[in-house]
């Protein structure tokens, strides 16, 4: 097995010290839709983002909402 | 895991689990001096002879029988508190775990690294193997490394649910549409029992939850086994 895995996931972030996280998955999926739309596609920081929210958001919404920005219907700001 | 005929708590298996008994512990021991106190003068009022019609002021009694309760509402209410926040702090997880109830089964997802991600259904009695517990066995369990800090992610996708371990002390709600935080800390590999403790539906009472916790290593090698 080539493949190596790190334990690693995302900080705790002081902009939601609380026990509800849904604003924190919500927020870092918005940025990593918002710097890849400002620094372009190919931009490798973005993916810190990416790591945040795929740790944070349930798949279901995820799925939820790539589906609304291929159609055009997602709620957030990017 | 609860046995027959028990009083008391589980086993603790987490920090906050041990605090938590220490802090009923503790609100019992005031409780049982307080009702002591109040069944003896009772008693000593009801049984002697003395009669005072002319009683007027008791500066000293109304003194003490004011701030001695006052202080053992603080005595009771600052350990309960502090406790309180602190079920609430996350410090540095190394792994996040989410959990998801559904009508009726949890699912989990392990999505810092594979994106793995199982049902956990509760296992018919009829399929069960020697050892394991009717009601409360699944399929698949949620397996985390002992002694490390995991944040748990609840939440639901169809109705509220509750995610339940006694022996953790952990009791969280899974709300549709709201991610709620939890950490999890476990002092030692076991297995570890709960059930969904918020009525969501006719079978309510058949999404168990089992927790296994083992070491790193093994822990790493059962991530290992969803990558082939």
């Amino acid at each position: 097995m080539s493949e190596t895995y790190v334990t690693k996931t995302a900080a705790f972030d002081v902009r939601f010290p609380n026990a509800n996280q849904t604003k924190n998955c919500w927020q870092n999926y918005v940025d990593y839709h918002r710097c890849h739309k400002i620094k372009g596609e190919s931009y490798e920081p973005c993916e810190y983002f990416k790591r945040v929210y795929r740790s944070m958001c349930p798949n279901e919404w995820i799925g939820k909402w790539d589906e609304q920005i291929e159609s055009g219907t997602f709620a957030g700001k990017i | 895991m609860a046995h027959w005929g028990q009083l008391m708590f589980q086993d603790a298996a987490s920090p906050i689990m041990i605090q938590l008994v220490a802090l009923h512990d503790h609100a019992l021991t005031i409780m049982i001096m307080v009702v002591s106190l109040v069944l003896y003068m009772l008693y000593s009022i009801l049984t002697n002879k003395f009669t005072c019609r002319t009683l007027l002021e008791a500066q000293e009694i109304e003194t003490i029988w004011t701030v001695l309760p006052a202080t053992i509402l603080v005595v009771l209410a600052l350990p309960s508190l502090r406790l309180l926040y602190l079920m609430d702090e996350i410090s540095q997880p190394t792994l996040t775990v989410k959990t998801i109830g559904h009508q009726w089964y949890w699912s989990y997802e392990y999505s810092d690294f594979l994106n793995l991600e199982f049902d956990s259904y509760m296992l018919p009695t009829e399929e069960l193997q020697d050892g394991e517990f009717r009601l409360l066995e699944v399929d698949h369990r949620m397996v985390i490394p002992m002694q490390t800090e995991v944040r748990l992610l609840v939440t639901a996708a169809d109705v509220i649910h509750s995610w339940c371990v006694p022996s953790l002390g952990i009791k969280l709600d899974g709300i549709p549409g709201r991610l709620n935080q939890t950490t999890l800390s476990i002092n030692r590999p076991g297995i570890f029992y709960g059930q969904c403790s918020e009525m969501c539906g006719a079978n309510h009472s058949f999404m168990p939850i089992a927790l296994e916790v083992i070491d790193h290593p093994s822990f790493t090698q059962w991530v290992m086994t969803f990558s082939e």
